[in-house]
């Protein structure tokens, strides 16, 4: 969970923790956002009276199950996975919309839950936002852009008067690359791109430090996501935003990110500076996510698709989660679960690399 | 090449509606050989669905076919009567469609929803059926086959489900397969799965697939010829090859510019300003002038056809060689 905890790896404290590795030095030295040993639990279980005639247990998901990571300032951290890995459950966790089983979320030193259950929450509030996946269902239709780009500078007080707020939404939109004349039109009139580009400036209006984006361009069309990502690192680079970046197109996360958390069944197997991860992946789930990206420039190299899919989380296997789909398996990967730790530079759970065996 | 299997010629498609008639495809033509993989591509509203859907004969209605003709096998198809598209529809033509939830039928099992479709279209009796059923199962990579057809879709993970939709389009062993989407809904592991499965089936059979995918990288990996689609309107048809690494047409070079590519890194990516027109405004000559960097006063004005570009045929002025001369 926390790095240098392994015994026997030389490389164990190279990066004190918290540092994430691959960012340059003295920024890791505070970083914006630290998360620690974060765990979230849903009861799934059956009512209650079907569980007493049916004579069935409760039963849990573990959607997140002792994530730790740091987010330096002005950084973006990538998570990336397949469907039901965790990842947008550790987005919602960061910004309180769901409160954590276990852990703690430090955001520039204040605990987060704690914070957020305060008179202290709309100051907390304010320093970070979030922009969801799909911007059909994240914008009401029944509101202006004016409205909905408006709410937060009037909910937190940033505009007083019905002229301040018009030349703020304005200058919001405007950053977007929008047109102040679109402020009276309603979500409909727009295209998928430009309604996340309403959400950005939503997001935005707070004049937040962090941003959480949930998939932010997994609804849009190739040319459009062009469009939102560029905007997207123009604004971190004048504003000096830290993102948490969650996708699972790998190809859109080596665009934007600095480092790169991969998650597998609600653990982070691997967390690497981008380049190292593309460059020399070391989790065999990484190099299989890897290895399944079409190969667009037709290089002819052949890829091998892994067998078998994500096991069902109600019952996920024992030992190390991915054991039953790795080639590298051997007795050790199937009873005792690899934590996460630091090792040659990187950080990584996994019993095979560790060992030396690949 | 051999006589092409599909061959749609000036293919309209419009929808009538109160405003007017929105013409949804314009003129587009395009062929398949048998055993040959013909991507396309295109963003949403581009129309590479609603050719699929031409194709096989499921417009939604108002939608209709007002001109042009679709060949099978040199036989018209587009304006046959429901009944005789029906028996097209399964047996020589298959179709895989994006969803594979909603694909099935809920409430029967898979097993009685391929026996079905083999007993209508190859005529075997139960028996027969059932175990031709189960060997498509298997084919399709589904573990143990013979336990699972007895089980309802709900009980199928995505990636299994589109294998077994995979399995239905193939039961009757039609002459063309049209898959819309096959691999979106899945994760990127299974997408490498269903692809490289598809791949191989249909090249066991010798069918001819229209492959329509919004993801290049697909389509990179899989097709043999690519037709990109914009507005309604096929703006270059070409090897996968010339399309992806020599575009010839302006919005093809925007949009693999507009793909993060894994194999370099570039601070920004191209973008293409502004969005596609929509159905009801869709400017005069050439669709693409607006946001085209390379528009000149001809393209406002007269729309091109496909002309021969290098190794891929493009509908765009550049390339006419009288101007070019």
């Amino acid at each position: 969970m926390t790095a240098g905890r392994a015994p026997g790896r030389p490389q164990a404290g190279a990066h004190p923790f918290g540092g994430s590795p691959g960012v340059p030095a003295g920024q890791g030295a505070n970083p914006l956002v630290e998360v620690n040993d974060l765990a979230k639990t849903f009861d799934v279980s059956a009512p209650w009276l079907n569980r007493v005639i049916e004579r069935q247990p409760r039963r849990f998901v573990h959607a997140v199950d002792g994530v730790s990571f740091a987010i330096p300032r002005g950084t973006t951290l990538a998570l990336v996975g397949e469907s039901g890995c965790g990842k947008s459950t550790v987005a919602r966790l960061l910004v309180g919309l769901y409160a954590p089983t276990r852990g703690t979320v430090a955001f520039d030193g204040i605990d987060t839950a704690a914070t957020l259950a305060s008179p202290g929450a709309r100051a907390l509030r304010k320093r970070m936002q979030m922009i969801f996946q799909d911007p059909y269902a994240s914008l009401n239709p029944r509101w202006t852009v004016r409205d909905i780009v408006g709410e937060p500078l009037r909910e937190h007080g940033l505009a007083m008067t019905e002229p301040a707020l018009e030349a703020k939404v304005a200058a919001l939109l405007a950053q977007v690359g929008m047109a102040a004349a679109d402020m009276e039109k309603f979500p409909h009139q727009f295209s998928g791109g430009q309604r996340q580009r309403i959400s950005i400036a939503r997001a935005l209006a707070t004049e937040p430090e962090f941003l959480v984006c949930d998939e932010p361009t997994s609804a849009l069309d190739v040319s459009v996501q062009a469009q939102v990502l560029n905007i997207m690192k123009n604004l971190q680079r004048q504003r000096g935003l830290t993102y948490l970046f969650i996708s699972h197109n790998l190809a859109v996360v080596r665009h934007v990110a600095d480092s790169v958390g991969v998650m597998y069944l609600g653990r982070l197997v691997e967390l690497s500076p981008r380049r190292t991860l593309f460059a020399a992946p070391r989790h065999p789930y990484t190099r299989m996510l890897l290895d399944a990206i079409p190969d667009i420039a037709m290089t002819g190299r052949q890829r091998t698709p892994v067998q078998g899919e994500v096991p069902n989380p109600l019952n996920p296997p024992s030992g190390c989660a991915f054991h039953p789909r790795c080639p590298h398996a051997n007795a050790r990967c199937s009873s005792e679960r690899p934590e996460l730790v630091e090792f040659q530079g990187v950080r990584i759970a996994c019993h095979a690399v560790t060992e030396g065996r690949i | 090449m051999a006589a092409p299997l599909l061959e749609v010629q000036h293919l309209r498609v419009e929808f009538p509606t109160r405003r007017g008639t929105l013409l949804a495809l314009d003129d587009v033509s395009f062929s398949i050989a048998p055993g040959e993989i013909l991507g396309v591509v295109g963003e949403s509203g581009a129309g590479k669905s609603l050719t699929g859907a031409a194709i096989i004969g499921l417009l939604e209605p108002p939608g209709r076919v007002a001109g042009g003709q679709i060949l099978l096998d040199g036989q018209r198809i587009d304006n046959l009567p429901a009944e005789a598209m029906r028996k097209i529809r399964g047996k020589r033509i298959g179709a895989i469609f994006q969803d594979p939830l909603t694909s099935l039928n809920p409430l029967y099992t898979i097993g009685r929803q391929l026996i079905e479709t083999i007993q209508v279209h190859l005529g075997l009796d139960a028996a027969a059926a059932r175990a031709r059923a189960v060997q498509l199962l298997q084919s399709t990579g589904i573990p143990a086959a013979g336990q699972r057809i007895d089980q309802y879709p709900h009980q199928f993970s995505g990636g299994m489900r589109q294998r077994v939709v995979i399995a239905l389009a193939l039961a009757a062993q039609p002459q063309l397969i049209v898959a819309d989407e096959p691999t979106t809904a899945l994760d990127v592991s299974i997408q490498a799965q269903i692809i490289a499965l598809l791949k191989s089936l249909t090249k066991e059979q010798g069918a001819a697939v229209m492959l329509v995918t919004h993801d290049m990288g697909v389509i990179a990996e899989t097709c043999d010829r690519v037709a990109v689609l914009y507005a309604g309107r096929v703006v270059e048809i070409g090897p996968v090859a010339a399309v992806i690494h020599s575009p010839a047409h302006p919005y093809t070079v925007g949009l693999m510019g507009s793909i993060p590519a894994m194999d370099q890194e570039r601070e920004q990516l191209m973008q293409i300003d502004g969005a596609m027109p929509r159905l009801n405004a869709i400017p005069p000559g050439c669709a693409f002038h607006p946001r085209c960097p390379q528009a000149m006063d001809r393209c406002r004005s007269d729309r091109p056809d496909l002309l021969p570009a290098g190794a891929t045929q493009a509908a765009c002025w550049l390339h006419d060689s009288k101007v070019a001369a």
